[in-house]
């Protein structure tokens, strides 16, 4: 017969001050834990809806970043264009984009220096085969014009990144002409600012990397393959969904970092709840011993009290959560090592996040409340009821 | 029995008790120490006396243009230049980027190198036969020990931002006081192999005559430039690097956060501990005081027993970081930042005087209030 669950509540509820401090000692642990877990699945999140699997990205042989020293030029652009399993837009213009990336440095607004921000330099075409970024404010760049449209985030993090203000890329100034949304894709750390217009600022008539837009996935498969054997081409083919799942290798030194501190506040945290179940079984033992003598069997005993070590760590868990629920949806930035520059993506606590936090807390539970149950389960009855 | 030992008594009459809460201030403090040489490293020390004295310049829209050639001996020309060197990041993989731990490559003209960086150290014959092998190379001798390097080993990097790969010999094996993970090429090689880049740099290392006039060089550098084509930034090595940490997000914001939720957690810990000590004696206390203990001196005992517990629990953790780190230098993803980071005498300070604080703090008010209990009713508490 198991030990009924309201015996530990009301032995939570008495003992107040010690299951509060062990609960919040948990807490912080857990709210560690969910801000690391919410950092990398904002990442992912960011990597992962940006990938289309009809697009194929195509960049130079040996380069896994649209961030290289040339690589297509424009002989190469006639050959992909014809190229079949191509999609067309309603002009019958082939969605095939030349693009080139690089980076400037702009100042954070939070004061804390400035950093590299990626512009991608493209031609309407391309702005036409990405319809989830939309214009939020102002318009589009024109072409042929200085002018550049900066994403939300960009806007928010950064200064001069203002409609109006104008910022200095290779040979003079650009002015900001408008403000997109892309959600939370990647797009979200980006500068977009017109192709032919850099050409002629940097003389260079060549493309970093060719984004192709197929009719379906097998036709992208079937591209991916043709862009990479053609020898003409010396490119790489790759699925854009490919290109960006390896960037999400951007959070390695957050996770890195962020587990082993996670990890040691749990040492901490287990021996903590050790302590405070160690010492709810001492206050007991007398009625552990009457619990016994009543016919509670030795296995519902430890039951019991491994249990009500859940309960607490459980307790520390959903106050973890609630605390760091505010923090769903903020926006921050980490260093890219694929493009070199800022990686801008919103905390997400999703319940994926949660869960892992929660079972997190309940491994902690159960490693601080099985010795002390143990030792409950195992003691001398007589002894007891005398003590 | 003196005073002492008698707290010594009483901190360990329940032993179990007492090394749970051991254990989990060491495990606390172990995460503080760590926390705070990371601090330290990144943002008060200012490196050796020769990197006080280097200057890195680079392009100043962004480190990912390119500077040029010629500026080398306009730079040279400027007073208080010892010496430059230009350089350029190749950023190739070696063999299975996945597997194989990577390293940075550098092309460079060995002829300049070893005059800027003064505090790296290599043979005069391997340094003449690295001048002579345009195709040859020389590696940190960490890197050299980590990859089985010898002199005469050939290396292959496939190129990633440059569209061709190198086949180089290692000709000579350097040391530098901090492992830098590093391998120089000569640029020529390079140059050679894709012309674009013939007549640019990525970067310029500068050599000041002292510390001291690092920021007029830094200026008088920039003020040269500021017209060219190419402007450039000039910055002291420390603030270059410090550069890149900023790039890794709101890293101070990050390492505060963890560090007072480890303090507040250990804060957590040792009242707990403290105030079911403590609860459990308050007939003791009754009877301290009948037999004329004042209520100061029992405060005393109490508080004196905290802060001994944690003070022994922050000195195991701060005795365990250097492991820690140790641990950390050998992983393949942070190898490079944690193996030129030590812990100092003035971080051990602020850990214990930290730990110490945790101790007198947790204890202050369950102790206050046991120390001004009636007697009497303390004399009949049943624990």
């Amino acid at each position: 017969m198991a030990v009924p669950i309201s015996y530990n509540i009301r032995n939570l509820v008495l003992r107040k001050g010690a299951t509060i401090m062990t609960a919040l000692g948990i807490t912080l642990t857990v709210a560690t834990a969910i801000f690391i877990l919410a950092l990398l699945a904002g990442l992912r999140d960011a990597f992962q809806t940006s990938g289309n699997p009809n697009k194929v990205l195509a960049l130079r042989k040996g380069s896994n970043s649209e961030l290289a020293a040339g690589g297509v030029d424009l002989s190469a652009m006639t050959v992909i264009r014809d190229l079949p399993g191509i999609a067309h837009n309603a002009h019958g213009d082939p969605l095939v984009s030349g693009e080139t990336i690089l980076v400037i440095v702009l100042p954070r607004l939070d004061g804390t220096g400035s950093t590299n921000v990626t512009v991608r330099f493209l031609s309407p075409i391309g702005i036409e085969m990405r319809p989830d970024v939309k214009i939020a404010s102002g318009r589009w760049f024109n072409p042929g014009q200085r002018e550049i449209v900066v994403s939300k985030s960009v806007h928010q993090r950064f200064g001069q990144a203002n409609i109006g203000d104008s910022i200095w890329i290779g040979k003079g100034p650009w002015q900001v002409v408008g403000i997109f949304d892309s959600g939370t894709s990647a797009h979200e750390s980006e500068v977009w600012a017109d192709i032919n217009q850099l050409a002629s600022d940097f003389d260079r008539s060549t493309y970093s990397s060719v984004l192709i837009q197929a009719t379906d996935p097998i036709a992208a498969d079937a591209i991916k393959h043709t862009v990479t054997d053609d020898r003409r081409l010396q490119l790489n083919g790759m699925l854009e969904t490919e290109y960006y799942a390896q960037q999400t290798s951007t959070g390695g030194p957050i996770k890195f970092v962020g587990f082993m501190v996670a990890f040691i506040m749990a040492i901490g945290s287990c021996f903590a709840a050790m302590n405070t179940m160690y010492a709810a079984v001492a206050y007991r033992s007398r009625e552990i011993a009457t619990l016994r003598v009543l016919g509670f069997s030795r296995s519902s005993i430890l039951t019991s009290f491994v249990f009500e070590s859940l309960l607490l760590a459980l307790l520390g868990a959903a106050a973890g959560v609630v605390l760091m629920l505010p923090f769903n949806g903020m926006t921050t930035g980490t260093s890219n090592p694929v493009t070199f520059s800022e990686a801008i993506f919103r905390l997400r606590v999703t319940t994926g996040v949660v869960t892992t936090a929660t079972i997190f807390a309940v491994i902690m539970g159960l490693f601080g409340g099985l010795a002390p149950a143990w030792h409950a389960a195992r003691q001398n009855i007589l002894n007891a009821l005398r003590g | 029995m003196t005073l002492a030992n008698f707290v010594r008594k009483n901190a360990f009459r329940n032993k179990r008790r007492s090394l749970l809460t051991l254990v989990s201030i060491g495990f606390s403090l172990l995460l503080l120490t760590f926390m705070m040489t990371v601090w330290r490293t990144f943002y008060i020390d200012q490196g050796s006396a020769e990197s006080a004295q280097r200057i890195i310049v680079r392009n100043k829209v962004s480190l990912v243009f390119d500077i040029l050639s010629y500026y080398e001996p306009k730079i040279k020309a400027l007073s208080g230049v010892k010496a430059v060197a230009p350089v350029r990041w190749f950023g190739g993989t070696y063999k299975d980027p996945n597997k194989d731990k990577q390293f940075a490559q550098f092309g460079t003209d060995p002829t300049e190198l070893f005059a800027v960086y003064r505090d790296y150290h290599i043979s005069d014959d391997q340094l003449a036969a690295w001048q002579k092998d345009r195709a040859g190379c020389i590696v940190d001798a960490d890197l050299a020990r980590d990859h089985g390097w010898k002199i005469g080993d050939k290396i292959f990097l496939k190129g990633v931002i440059f569209p061709i790969d190198l086949e180089l010999t290692v000709r000579g094996i350097y040391s530098a006081p901090l492992n830098t993970q590093a391998l120089y090429f000569n640029e020529t090689y390079l140059d050679e192999a894709y012309t674009q880049v013939k007549g640019r740099v990525g970067f310029f290392a500068v050599l000041a005559d002292s510390a001291e006039s690092v920021p007029q060089v830094a200026n008088a550098i920039d003020d040269t430039f500021k017209n060219f084509d190419r402007a450039t930034k000039s910055e002291s090595e420390k603030a270059f690097s410090l550069g890149w940490i900023a790039m890794m997000g709101n890293v101070k914001a990050f390492i505060l956060s963890i560090c007072l939720a480890v303090v507040f957690a250990t804060l957590l810990v040792s009242a707990n501990t403290i105030a079911m000590s403590i609860r459990e004696r308050t007939r003791e206390v009754a009877v301290l005081k009948t037999l004329g203990f004042t209520q100061r001196r029992v405060l005393e005992l109490f508080i004196g027993e905290a802060v001994s517990i944690s003070a022994v629990g922050g000195l195991l953790g701060i005795l365990a970081t250097p492991a820690l780190i140790w641990m950390m230098s050998q992983s393949p993803q942070g190898g490079f930042f944690f193996s030129n980071i030590k812990i100092t005498l003035p971080t051990v300070i602020v850990a214990m005087v930290v730990a110490v604080a945790v101790g007198f703090f947790s204890a202050f008010v369950p102790a206050y209030h046991a120390s001004r209990g009636n007697i009497v009713e303390g004399l009949r508490h049943i624990g």
